[in-house]
């Protein structure tokens, strides 16, 4: 596709990308062990309850790349969905973050960390190149990471 | 500068088959999407305009115009539409939703009436949609599509 200036005078390119969304349910606590009991309540209110609360999360997963003209995809969905799965869904999906995924023994597991995490995982996978997470934590709320340059980058 | 999208939805059938695969091929590469009668979606199709309010109307584009250019450009040709033998657009490609996206986009944004094209978000379902739009040239990406063996493409190639 032919190059462009954009609104802002940028050179641009036409882009594709495709989402996928993924759905899994998980419990944490938000608790900062550096700070007081009274903090922690005051910061986090009732995601502080020390036994912990849980959520059903939907993930969406945002990848670019050129379509190849012979399956005129960007990647196989069965390739994703099996990097996925393995790479986020078996660690995560009706797990305890505080307990047992470790990257958030010393991170508070609230959605933004848990959005920088599933980026991390999924930046490596092979057949696109990962664009965008955004993670929904109720239909309320939801957070998106996109790398250093998120704000640059949100179409 | 402010965005403006408005949703469609169609229905159309599709099958993913390229005949210059084998029968095994086609059924390995794009699993049961390769049966032979094919098979439909409900797609939610988001136009994203971008654009100045005009300080008259205080609107980027009139919203009548931009309904009309969808019922022209999208809904009449896809809406109850075999993707594969009615859409002269996808002749020679698989009509995948990022194909499918594309086809929208390159449909579109000659015309739009007012702004410009922001951004095509095609949902073929809750969990999968492909997005089109234009982002700044530096990150070294590769051209949209990428040339090889295509359904066009003679056999052979």
């Amino acid at each position: 596709m032919a190059a462009e200036k954009n609104l802002r005078g940028e050179t641009s390119e036409l882009k594709v990308a495709l989402g996928r969304r993924y759905h899994f349910a998980a419990s944490h606590r938000l608790h900062n062990a550096n700070l007081t009991e009274a903090q922690n309540q005051e910061i986090y209110g009732k995601c502080n309850n020390p036994h912990g609360h849980g959520h059903n999360y939907t993930m969406e997963v945002l990848v670019s790349g050129p379509v190849d003209a012979a399956t005129g995809m960007i990647a196989n969905l069965a390739d994703l969905d099996a990097f996925v799965e393995t790479k986020v869904l078996n660690d995560y999906d009706h797990k305890s973050f505080n307990d047992e995924v470790p990257a958030f023994r010393e991170v508070v597991p609230t959605t933004e960390n848990l959005c920088i995490d599933i980026f991390q995982r999924l930046k490596s996978f092979p057949q696109a190149t990962l664009e965008r997470i955004r993670v929904a934590e109720t239909g309320n709320n939801s957070f998106e990471y996109a790398g250093e340059h998120t704000e640059d980058t949100l179409p | 500068m402010v965005l403006l999208t408005r949703k469609i939805e169609f229905s159309a059938s599709h099958r993913y088959d390229n005949p210059n695969l084998s029968p095994e091929e086609n059924r390995r590469v794009f699993g049961k999407c390769n049966n032979p009668h094919g098979h439909g979606h409900n797609y939610t199709l988001e136009v994203t305009v971008a654009g100045e309010p005009s300080p008259v109307t205080g609107m980027v584009l009139d919203l009548k115009d931009l309904k009309d250019l969808l019922e022209r450009e999208i809904m009449q040709r896809m809406d109850h539409r075999n993707l594969n033998v009615e859409v002269p657009e996808l002749a020679g490609k698989i009509p995948t939703c990022e194909n499918l996206a594309l086809v929208i986009w390159n449909l579109l944004e000659p015309k739009i009436p007012a702004g410009k094209l922001h951004r095509v978000r095609l949902y073929e379902s809750a969990d999968l949609f492909a997005d089109c739009y234009r982002a700044a040239a530096s990150n070294g990406h590769a051209p949209s599509v990428k040339a090889g063996n295509s359904p066009s493409a003679k056999a052979g190639n």
